[in-house]
């Protein structure tokens, strides 16, 4: 009876696997979380290019340090502003009000962005800013149309324009739709160098989203194999027990 | 150890301590041939304990305040020590709950455990699982996300739905003109404190009514009307140590999913721990899509196959209503369910096919509640909402005329 | 049921196992809860070190400077208040701090680094009040040949002019000396005194 009722739900699972909304097809990031050199650039690059709009409001200093193998002293010099202690939270150099009548909308905290977009869209979305002049910053985004984020990291990359394709809708009328990108002005690193860029910074920004994954999956390990060995000792109790039952 | 039993003497003359401990456990007689769908009340259990303990830890770090919840829960995950882990196991929790007290329903339809004379226990039941759904609804607003906000806004809006009294009712809830530091203030205590006395008060009452009765089995077979010259069932065993034993197997189990839960995916795959809750509440930016956690799922597919209005009533309150009919009708089980047979091992093919369409009906309801409503989906809603309630409308005429088979006297047990 | 053929060193055995390993399970879950009510990251980088400048500090004046919600003193004697603190020793209750009330640099007669600039916290050993600074080498009501100090308004205890506790006062020991370090001559941080001598 179990075993039909299992067997029906089995064959009817595919059926219900059904893919939810069609959207741009991203680009894998294929980050390494305990590739500390990665993260090691990635935070430079945060640093450098995202701080002065984007707080990390949850992130604090002396954490990364911690986790991502680099002395108090390095953390000080090379990544805080003056004034911050190592114990501090990365908050924006700036003021969040001048930020916000700059671009019209607050650039959001980046704390967690990557709990709430996926890596996949963050590598894909640093990767396909292209030339629009129709926007106040003169780019538009592949994965997030009509963004209100400047290409910060342009010196790098370059510039990119769009590929359109035609498509014909419903009622016959044809449009042109961006399907992809293509460099047209080269930056200051190679399409490969530039990858790797954005993979080191997404892979910092996955580890920012939740510093302590990598200690969380350790002790998991541990905790499965103390419960296996509980499990055993467990079982044969039960067995024993129930021998007296006929 | 002779000063032990002088203690336990002492206290057994001023409160009923061995007594208690007799007729709850070590001379609580219990069928001997549970199995696998037996092992989910002890569970429950356990996922309650869980969850108060995880909680009360939680309660000492966060903060409910509309400016401070989102900040306080990452404080946690961050600069409490361990406060990751505890906050993880809360959250797991409240799904496990779902599952756990799902699966342990589902047990008293396979074998008929809600029939006389055990239709209290039952309604105790019922009762305690929609203290679970408000629990997990108020608990819900508490992280202060994306997810959490909207997703309120959508059910209490539900209230207001109800027509002359839905927009003062709803503001009575709120506290407010929108959901608002004050609605997050009285969620947080009713989370805390409102509901989980209720909780284990009703979950005192359901064990009690148990025990009064006697527990069901799989073949539905009552072992008391078989006892021995000693007054004991012969097909009984006591609960301790036989069903402690075996419990606590059924808990290592649990604890081994639990834990990969916890420590490998704590998000659920999106569905423990919902990706919009990572940021914080907007009331100026909805979400692409607003869909309630999974566990409430299969009941808003239901609300929203309810496309048209009658009369002055409004296609959105008779959604409302539909889905409210969808919980109350399970109350009402013990009485519809016609049958003289109370396993499904011994029932007729009728009721297995309308159980095994019910419960695939449920999972299709509950995948099409996470999805927008385009047209093939609100129709298959439609249909999955005809199935869930045809189980049970139809039930007192398919029950009656179903060929069942001769249930034994016995117990079968290998 | 149960009787005849039960092998109940078998089950004494098994049960025994499975209560210890649960025990130590048991122990393993307690541990984060109990952990978790410690300080937290915040309340460390709350709890961390403080710059104490003291160039504008006069001698026999006090200046107060706040870490870990603690008061500490930072007082700079003159010649006659450390001239006059071996002759009290038969009046103190610890007159060589063998009591581990202060780090090792400041186990000495002045109780300091820097022989004139004393660092303390603020908080009196018995109860926790916080004594006032009283330093002049005048009579007081409670002591006629009072050479300085601080006493305290709650229980009259009373200490001298390096942090040192008088018998028969309710206090048991001297004030505490913080870990402490000179940055520069002038600037000193409290809470912190790796590298320092």
């Amino acid at each position: 009876m179990k075993k039909q009722l299992l067997a029906l739900l089995l064959l009817v699972s595919p059926a219900l696997a059904l893919a939810s909304g069609g959207n741009v097809h991203l680009d894998k990031a294929n980050i390494d979380p305990t590739n500390k050199q990665s993260l090691q650039r990635g935070v430079r690059t945060f640093v450098n290019y995202c701080l002065s709009c984007h707080s990390a409001a949850f992130q604090r200093y002396n954490r990364l340090a911690r986790d991502l193998d680099i002395s108090e002293d390095d953390v000080i010099e090379n990544l805080m502003f003056t004034g911050e202690k190592i114990g501090d939270h990365m908050t924006v150099a700036v003021s969040k009000m001048d930020v916000k009548n700059w671009f019209g909308a607050a650039p959001p905290d980046l704390t967690l962005v990557a709990r709430v977009r996926g890596v996949d869209w963050l590598y894909t979305y640093l990767r396909t800013f292209y030339i629009d002049d129709s926007r106040p910053f003169g780019v538009n985004n592949l994965v997030f149309p009509n963004v209100g984020m400047p290409h910060v990291l342009w010196e790098l990359q370059g510039w990119q324009k769009p590929v359109y394709k035609t498509v014909t809708d419903e009622e016959g009328q044809e449009h042109q739709m961006v399907e992809g990108v293509e460099l047209v002005k080269a930056g200051s690193q190679s399409p490969a160098e530039y990858d790797q860029t954005v993979r080191d910074l997404v892979n910092f920004l996955a580890y920012m989203a939740e510093p302590v994954k990598q200690e969380r999956q350790q002790l998991g390990i541990k905790v499965l194999l103390f419960l296996a060995v509980f499990f055993v000792i467990a079982y044969l109790l039960k067995k024993e027990y129930w021998k007296d039952i006929h | 150890m002779g000063m032990l039993i002088s203690l336990r003497d002492w206290i057994d003359a001023r409160f009923p301590m061995t007594k208690m401990w007799e007729e709850h456990l070590s001379k609580y007689y219990a069928p001997k041939n549970f199995n696998f769908w037996y092992f989910f009340g002890s569970l429950a259990l356990l996922v309650l304990v869980i969850q108060i303990v995880t909680g009360i830890f939680l309660t000492m770090n966060y903060k409910p305040d509309a400016d401070l919840a989102f900040a306080s829960v990452e404080y946690i995950m961050r600069d409490v020590n361990w406060g990751w882990l505890i906050r993880y196991m809360h959250s797991t929790g409240a799904s496990a709950f779902f599952i756990v007290v799902y699966l342990h329903m589902f047990r008293g339809l396979l074998y008929g455990s809600y029939k006389g004379p055990r239709e209290l226990i039952w309604i105790f039941g019922m009762l305690i699982y929609l203290c679970l759904m408000a629990e997990a609804f108020f608990g819900y607003l508490l992280p202060w996300g994306q997810m959490s906000y909207w997703g309120a806004q959508v059910i209490i809006s539900l209230f207001g739905a109800i027509p002359v009294v839905g927009d003062d009712l709803a503001l009575w809830i709120r506290g407010d003109f929108v959901i608002s530091d004050a609605t997050l203030n009285r969620f947080f205590a009713f989370h805390v404190i409102a509901v989980p006395l209720v909780l284990l008060i009703l979950v005192v009452l359901h064990i009690l009514a148990l025990h009064e009765v006697g527990s069901n089995n799989p073949d539905g077979v009552e072992i008391k009307k078989n006892k021995d010259e000693n007054g004991i069932p012969v097909d009984g065993i006591p609960f301790h140590p036989y069903y402690s034993v075996k419990d606590i197997v059924g808990v290592v189990v649990f604890l081994m999913v639990f834990s990969i839960v916890v420590f490998f995916v704590p998000d659920g795959g999106g569905y423990f721990l919902e990706k919009p809750n990572f940021e914080p509440a907007d009331p100026l930016k909805t979400p692409e899509h607003i869909a309630p956690v999974w566990y409430f799922t299969p009941y808003y597919a239901i609300l929203r196959a309810v496309t048209i209005d009658i009369g002055p009533l409004s296609a959105k309150f008779l959604g409302v209503i539909l889905m409210g009919a969808a919980v109350v009708i399970l109350f009402f089980l013990p009485w519809l369910d016609k049958s003289e047979v109370k396993s499904i091992r011994y029932r007729g093919p009728i009721y297995k096919t309308m159980l095994t369409l019910f419960v695939l009906a449920f999972f299709m309801l509950g995948y099409l509640g996470t999805q927008p409503p385009t047209g093939v989906k609100t129709m298959l809603a439609q249909l999955g909402t005809v199935i869930y309630f045809a189980f049970f409308l139809l039930m007192p005429w398919y029950t009656k005329i179903d060929k069942t088979k001769p249930v034994p006297e016995r117990v079968t047990f290998k | 049921m149960s009787g005849e053929g039960v092998d109940t060193s078998k089950r004494r055995f098994l049960t025994a196992a499975a209560t210890v390993v649960g025990g130590i399970g048991a122990v393993y879950v307690a541990v984060p809860f109990v952990s978790s009510m410690m300080p937290s990251e915040r309340a460390k980088a709350a709890g961390a070190p403080v710059e104490a400048d003291i160039s504008k500090l006069e001698p026999g004046q006090m200046l107060r400077f706040k870490w870990r919600g603690k008061p500490v003193w930072v007082v700079k004697r003159t010649d006659e208040m450390l001239a006059a603190l071996p002759t009290l020793n038969s009046r103190l209750r610890d007159p060589d701090s063998e009591e581990p009330q202060q780090p090792e640099y400041a186990r000495n007669v002045n109780r300091s680094i820097k022989p004139d600039i004393l660092v303390l916290v603020g908080i009196c050993t018995h109860l926790g009040c916080s004594p006032s600074f009283v330093p002049e080498a005048m009579p007081q009501p409670y002591d006629a040949e009072w050479k300085g100090g601080f006493f305290c308004p709650c229980h009259g205890s009373r200490f001298d002019l390096a942090g040192r506790v008088y018998t028969g006062v309710p206090a048991p020991l001297n004030l505490e000396v913080p870990p402490h370090k000179y940055i520069s001559d002038t600037l000193i941080l409290i809470g912190e005194d790796k590298g320092a001598a």
